[in-house]
């Protein structure tokens, strides 16, 4: 396979994911808006410092509102993050790794393309935005679907699991990483109002409050909390998760191309210190420190693949 | 203009025989369904992406080809004679080249002025003493030909470069077979869509004479902005070919190789979608970052093949077309079976001054231009048109040549008031490899979907057909 090729896969399934997440973090902003009669404007700049795109909207809008908020993620195209913006980036690598993906899984990204860029091209009103955003989740859902029902597993498939899940990481990594004040033990009396609206939050954005309460009922605590987006092995957007997934994937590349790689290893190890971990060892290290860590090494390993796969000269 | 002959209708209103069963179709069919499947067609079109990008618009716009789902019937004896004189035309081209760019018998025997050749901008002197593997210059062609009546048809252009169009011809046969699959059933059409593994198959056994395993193939783009990118990638899938950019590509160990997740592949033949002009800006345009640095190197040392050849620009030069009966003649004995469209060379002062005194009968066309732009069709042009392009002729007429304004044949397409003719071309499509030269039966036929209007190409309004040669 070329090394762009290989790079598009990658890239094009990070769009993808990209744009699911967003749209899920829009949702639960939007949920908090109308069920929280004391919901400040707050929520709406955390939620855009997750998604990395706080310092874009402060030079273009200066002050966060709602709406402005929900334009910039969602269809601004000056926002390289924007919803439509990565839609287009995703289906432009489809278009470039055409040659590498079934008819199914590209008929359904430009499609999917297609129907976004027509819903983002015009401002999305209140009344409509709980439509847009399904219409944009089923979409990827449907490429995800058909990459998971039609594609051979084989090297392709192991360079878009890679991109779907550094990707995921690094999302369920930013979340925590914004919000891991309200999961320290010590500053409210547990269980208070507010408390409870910032742990639904998180859970909510990572899609997980069903999941959540399957695994621990309804005993919600930020220890839980931390753990389950932190170290549950079932649940799949927890660090732990994706990690094995991408060690996984990138040792099916080993083995296939008989070779071991600086990446393999990174992520072997990164995977590998989950192993016997527990929650409170995570306290006690620091939270965010913690979370500053992961993502650094996260990011490490990213553009170590890309060096070791030749995705670019 | 003279008598404007229609495939489908006679002048009396009766069906012609090829006609005969999609003229009971259309007859029998409900036209508020034909019109649901032709918005239908035009959805899976949209979806698939077979889009192309219209240069010199905001940030390079995908447009569809417009598709009409009436097909262009060619019956078997109509094709055999037609393939024949494709065939013929083919041979002589390949042969032509070779020997322009080495012996010059042509010249020598006087049948071509030494000009033609020497001061003529797609002659490539890179290619002088080169043979390509197996004699090959022109692996695919696209041959543009038009009709003017029952047994008349004409070669409008040889298309020898990188011909494009391919990947309709497929998609309008795969189509048309979905969505009205009763007429193939009722009616015997000769398949196309062989024509990738063909392709493939020509490609490799043009390989260079080192390769000793299963050839490796690739594609190479301009990439995904350029207008025929969705073909590229559509056809290196359906070959199973790589299809690799410029900055793909590098030249290692004498062999032009590939940047794979395992390290640089060397490929064995090339087939390029990129202009002679921008394949390698060591011996080209030093500015092209489309091409591959020092390729013509490992070219010229049998390190790769390319297709087409560099250089062939030559053969489908407008000014070299009004030597072509002459060419064919000269190198395979017999007389053209195909004709010329009687063409004048501007740069000859006499033919000059007939062009500019006959101005609004004729096509006046750029040497060296394509895709319908920059030229003149004088009647259907105004006054201030014609004065205009005038100047320009003036200015320049070497540039230029002009040919008389042929009466097109109609195929009628499907509009909201039912069946109406409109003018078609059509561009069959030929491999040619030392196993010999494969013709798909049919090819792309082109169709100006303006009433009166002559202009086929799809950047200017055009549309395109599904195009049948019947079985016998």
């Amino acid at each position: 396979m070329l090394g762009k090729t290989a790079g598009g896969l990658f890239w094009m399934a990070r769009y993808l994911e990209r744009a699911e997440n967003t749209t899920r973090l829009l949702e639960t902003g939007q949920r908090i808006a109308l069920t929280r009669s004391h919901a400040s404007n707050d929520e709406w700049a955390s939620i855009m410092q997750t998604a990395g795109v706080a310092a874009g909207f402060a030079d273009k809008h200066g002050e966060v509102t709602k709406d402005a908020t929900i334009d910039w993620m969602l269809r601004d195209i000056d926002n390289p993050s924007s919803v439509r913006a990565v839609m287009k980036q995703a289906r432009d690598n489809a278009r470039l790794v055409r040659t590498a993906l079934t008819h199914e899984v590209w008929a359904a990204i430009n499609a999917g393309w297609m129907r976004i860029d027509e819903a983002l091209g015009r401002k999305v009103n209140e009344r409509d935005l709980p439509a847009v955003l399904d219409m944009i989740r089923q979409s990827t859902a449907l490429a995800r679907g058909a990459t998971h029902g039609t594609m051979l597993r084989n090297d392709i498939y192991d360079f878009l699991r890679l991109g779907t899940f550094i990707e995921r990481a690094d999302n369920t990594g930013r979340i925590l990483d914004v919000k891991y004040y309200v999961l320290l033990p010590t500053s409210f009396s547990v269980g208070s109002s507010l408390d409870n609206v910032q742990w639904d939050t998180i859970l909510r954005s990572v899609g997980a409050g069903g999941g959540y309460r399957m695994t621990h009922g309804q005993r919600t605590g930020p220890s839980e909390i931390a753990q389950f987006m932190i170290l549950d092995q079932r649940m799949p957007r927890s660090l732990r998760f994706c990690c094995s997934k991408i060690a996984s994937n990138l040792d099916f590349l080993e083995k296939d191309y008989g070779e071991e790689k600086p990446s393999g290893s990174l992520a072997r190890t990164l995977h590998g210190r989950f192993k016997g971990l527990t929650i409170a060892e995570v306290f006690d290290h620091g939270l965010h420190e913690y979370i500053e860590d992961f993502l650094r090494d996260l990011g490490a390993l990213s553009s170590r693949i890309e060096i070791d796969y030749r995705f670019y000269e | 203009m003279t008598q404007i002959f229609d495939e489908m209708t006679t002048e009396d209103g009766s069906l012609r025989d090829p006609y005969a069963e999609i003229g009971r179709w259309f007859g029998n069919e409900d036209v508020s369904r034909l019109r649901a499947k032709q918005r239908e067609a035009e959805e899976v079109f949209r979806l698939t992406g077979i889009t192309f990008n219209v240069y010199g618009k905001a940030e390079a716009e995908e447009r569809l080809i417009p598709f009409d789902i009436v097909p262009r019937v060619i019956s078997h004896r109509e094709w055999q004679k037609l393939s024949r004189g494709i065939e013929q035309r083919v041979r002589a081209i390949n042969a032509f080249l070779h020997d322009i760019y080495n012996r010059r018998e042509i010249v020598k025997a006087g049948r071509l002025p030494e000009e033609m050749i020497s001061q003529n901008e797609a002659f490539l002197p890179q290619m002088l003493g080169v043979t390509p593997p197996g004699h090959v210059y022109t692996h695919i062609v696209g041959i543009d030909l038009v009709r003017t009546g029952p047994d008349d048809f004409f070669v409008l252009e040889d298309n020898a470069r990188t011909p494009s169009g391919v990947s309709y011809m497929l998609e309008n046969r795969e189509t048309m077979l979905k969505m009205f699959p009763e007429l193939f059933t009722a009616t015997r059409v000769q398949p196309v869509s062989d024509y990738p593994r063909n392709l493939r198959r020509s490609l490799a056994a043009c390989a260079p004479a080192m390769t000793t395993d299963e050839p490796t193939v690739a594609v190479l783009t301009p990439g995904i902005y350029n207008s025929a990118y969705y073909e590229h990638a559509f056809l290196a899938d359906q070959m199973g070919a790589e299809l690799v950019e410029g900055h793909d590509l590098r030249v290692v160990d004498g062999r032009v190789a590939m940047r794979t997740t395992r390290g640089y592949k060397p490929i064995d033949v090339l087939y390029r979608r990129v202009d002679d002009e921008y394949l390698d800006p060591l011996n080209f345009n030093p500015n092209s970052a489309l091409g591959v640095p020092g390729i013509m190197d490992v070219y010229r040392a049998g390190g790769i093949t390319i297709a087409n050849a560099p250089g062939t620009g030559i053969a489908d030069d407008k000014a070299i077309y009004s030597y072509m009966p002459d060419i064919v003649e000269f190198y395979t004995g017999e007389k053209a079976i195909l004709q010329n469209v009687p063409t004048w060379r501007c740069s000859d002062p006499e033919s000059l001054k007939y062009v500019l005194d006959n101005l609004a009968e004729l096509v006046v066309k750029e040497v060296h231009g394509s895709g319908g732009y920059g030229m003149l069709i004088g009647p259907t042009s105004s006054k201030r048109e014609l004065a205009t392009f005038r100047k320009k002729l003036q200015a320049n007429p070497g540039n230029y040549i002009a040919q008389p304004t042929l009466a097109l044949s109609t195929v009628p397409i499907f509009t909201n008031k039912g069946l109406a003719p409109r003018h078609v071309d059509l561009r069959p499509f030929v491999l040619v490899s030392p196993e010999g030269i494969n013709i798909t039966p049919g090819g792309l036929t082109r169709v100006a979907l303006k009433k009166g209007s002559l202009v086929v190409n799809s950047s200017q309004g055009g549309g395109t057909k599904d195009t049948w040669v019947l079985e016998d």
